[in-house]
């Protein structure tokens, strides 16, 4: 983590001679907002890190409702404001039609891949980091079987359980991996009492590490995990904190430095699909004071060792979204 | 489907100790629809329609979590959420009773009111995007072990059933059940719930008996109230740890959907509510059941109360008939 930022600063530093763009960034939080301690917060931790750095200052608009969408996004492009960012696949659609009515303006999305000119794509390999922290489940886990918790049943969040599954397996091929989406609509998201339940039901069935993909439920999820005193991995930011000790890892996606990257490229950004993967150092998972005695020295160096063979391309991790189908559960 | 596939195999161990957890998930999820449903009950007995329970739940959610994370006190969270719960009630009685507002629109009112409020004060007040800190042990309702639940748990299926199913919840999972019985007692043993239901049916009457039917009214929509506080108190401090953005997540609608299938009655109700969560208990458990080669999705357990009660209200098993002066303000003749 605190490597992660020195590199990241350093890398900053140098850019930064480079001379502040013209027009203001702009950042559009997913409904959501932008304290939900897991998503939208690290793109909100992206441009507070820009603004830090740089001195400049940047525009920002917090979804409230689905419909406000298209609004927004007009408005901050009209007000010049210059590259627009928003965080989440939900604006796809709405970024495809609006996009073409202002080609002087770029536009950056994360989570979804929008075909057009002026455009820039962040997606994130979710399956490569799953993997990682579903070989720490396996390792961690007493009984062999471990548990995932997904929100909203999408094929994206499908594809964090197909990693997770793979990385368990990897490590113990006779482990049982218990799935559950907590819904089909946007409620799913919000749900900790679900989150919690399923939790319990997932401990009852035997599992004793449970993964929450889930957003707002992962709390719930989190927390029923900590009561039942069995282990979890949070998902997005590092949620180690939340129950120190009980957490055993979360899988790191780097919205933070998506967003920075697109601050600092400003005006010029650039535009077609961006991968942030492994290699780039876009997923991984959290290590801190808070987890430190629950990971061993062993497991942290077989998980680096996949990770190296990953990013080396000798080890592959199927990805959910390219077929649709997962080659194991 | 692939990956519920090899999730549902229902029908392959349903030994003891499944079937017992599934209860006790059943009966952690049956109470805030218990809650809401008999708060549901005493309003609509009394003629007045309340779609606004799950407003009024979130509002009590919010309070009790907000209350809670503040002073630590999980005991100040109940009583928050109770308040808060009160005064979505008051503003109800008012624009319901007090000007003979459609009751309909004045629950909606409330349900999008305490949407938008839980949300709002959150986020000026913790600034954590509507939701509340995470509370900590003292500020949560922890589980309650019953006398005997060590002593019994040897002997076979009654110790299990007694330690693992009835001991170890929450207080307010009993209050809950308590309120059953007690329920029924008001309504049908006391001279207030004699003339509850009765201004529900024919106001009139109880009118042309010199009694005030505003006054009753107003009364069992502040019952309504102090339930549904109970029933939000529970979901932010009992089931998990403090208020998240819609965390009733339309819990209110099932109890509703659970007062017509129980057709405005305390036991009844108890019985829906316990139905409504076995139907979620299993959900959770098996994300899909096969029975044979058929498999049955998940959401056709998430859809069943909803399913049933047009069942019920399509008249196919007996009649739903609601208290008949339900919805419509009490307009003294002259």
């Amino acid at each position: 983590m605190t490597f992660m930022h020195k590199l990241a600063s350093t890398a900053a530093a140098l850019a930064l001679t480079a001379g502040a763009a013209l027009a203001e960034p702009a950042l559009i939080f997913d409904l959501g907002g932008k304290f939900d301690k897991s998503f939208n917060e690290a793109a909100y931790e992206g441009a507070k890190r820009w603004a830090g750095e740089t001195g400049g200052s940047y525009k920002e608009i917090e979804m409230q409702s689905e419909a406000q969408r298209e609004q927004a996004l007009r408005r901050l492009a009209e007000s010049g404001a210059n590259p627009v960012v928003m965080t989440g696949f939900a604006f796809g659609d709405v970024l495809n039609q609006v996009a073409p009515d202002f080609p002087g303006t770029k536009f950056a999305i994360i989570d979804m891949v929008v075909d057009q000119p002026n455009v820039r794509s962040v997606v994130f390999t979710e399956h490569e980091g799953s993997y990682l922290v579903g070989m720490m489940a396996a390792k961690a886990s007493k009984t062999g079987t471990v548990g995932f918790i997904g929100g909203m049943d999408i094929p994206l969040i499908r594809r964090f359980g197909c990693g997770y599954a793979q990385g368990v397996k990897a490590v113990n091929p006779n482990a049982v991996i218990i799935q559950n989406m907590t819904g089909t609509t946007p409620a799913a998201w919000n749900d900790p009492v679900k989150g919690a339940e399923l939790a319990r039901s997932q401990k009852a069935q035997g599992a004793d590490v449970i993964y929450a993909a889930a957003g707002g439920t992962g709390i719930g999820v989190l927390q029923a995990a900590a009561d039942e005193g069995i282990l979890s991995v949070g998902v997005d930011s590092n949620q180690n904190y939340m129950h120190p000790g009980k957490v055993l890892t979360s899988m790191l996606k780097r919205v933070d430095n998506a967003v920075y990257e697109a601050f600092k490229m400003g005006t010029d950004l650039q535009t077609g699909v961006q991968v942030m993967n492994l290699a780039s150092g876009g997923v991984g998972y959290a290590m801190d004071d808070n987890n430190a005695s629950l990971v061993s020295a062993d497991m942290q160096a077989a998980v680096d060792a996949a990770a190296a063979e990953i990013i080396a391309g000798t080890r592959a991790v199927h990805d959910y979204m390219s077929d649709n189908s997962c080659p194991v559960n | 489907m692939a990956l519920g596939a090899h999730l549902g195999r229902a029908g392959a161990v349903m030994d003891l100790a499944t079937l017992i957890q599934i209860l006790d998930s059943t009966l952690r999820l049956a109470t805030p629809l218990l809650l809401a449903c008999l708060a549901g009950l005493f309003s609509e007995r009394a003629g007045v329609f309340d779609i606004g329970l799950e407003g009024k739940m979130l509002i009590a959610a919010f309070a009790a979590g907000a209350a809670a994370a503040v002073t630590g006190s999980v005991w100040l969270g109940l009583i928050a959420g109770i308040g808060a719960s009160l005064a979505l009630s008051a503003v109800h009685g008012v624009a319901s009773i007090g000007f003979r507002g459609n009751q309909l629109i004045s629950g909606v009112a409330i349900n999008f009111l305490a949407a938008g409020l839980t949300g709002l004060i959150g986020q000026r007040w913790f600034g954590l995007g509507g939701r509340t800190p995470q509370l900590p042990e003292g500020a949560r309702f922890g589980p309650i072990t019953l006398p005997f639940a060590e002593t019994l748990a040897g002997v076979p299926v009654l110790g299990p059933v007694w330690a693992e199913l009835i001991s170890g919840h929450t207080l307010l999972v009993y209050v809950a059940l308590a309120a059953v019985p007690a329920s029924w007692w008001v309504l049908y043993r006391t001279r207030f719930g004699l003339r509850l239901r009765a201004v529900g049916e024919n106001p009139a009457a109880v009118d042309t008996a010199g009694i005030s039917v505003a006054r009753l009214r107003f009364g069992a929509i502040l019952i309504a109230g102090l339930l549904c506080g109970i029933a939000g108190a529970y979901l932010a401090t009992g089931l998990v740890a403090g208020f998240v953005k819609d965390m009733t997540a339309g819990r209110g609608f099932i109890a509703l959907a659970a007062l017509v299938f129980a057709k405005w009655r305390p036991w009844q109700a108890l019985g829906a509510c316990l139905l409504f969560g076995l139907l979620e208990a299993v959900a959770n458990r098996y994300q899909n059941i096969e029975i044979g080669d058929f498999i049955v999705p998940v959401q056709v357990m998430q859809a069943a109360p909803y399913v049933l009660t047009v069942v019920i209200l399509a008249g196919f098993v007996g009649r739903a008939i609601p208290p008949r002066a339900g919805g419509e303000p009490y307009v003294k003749e002259r």
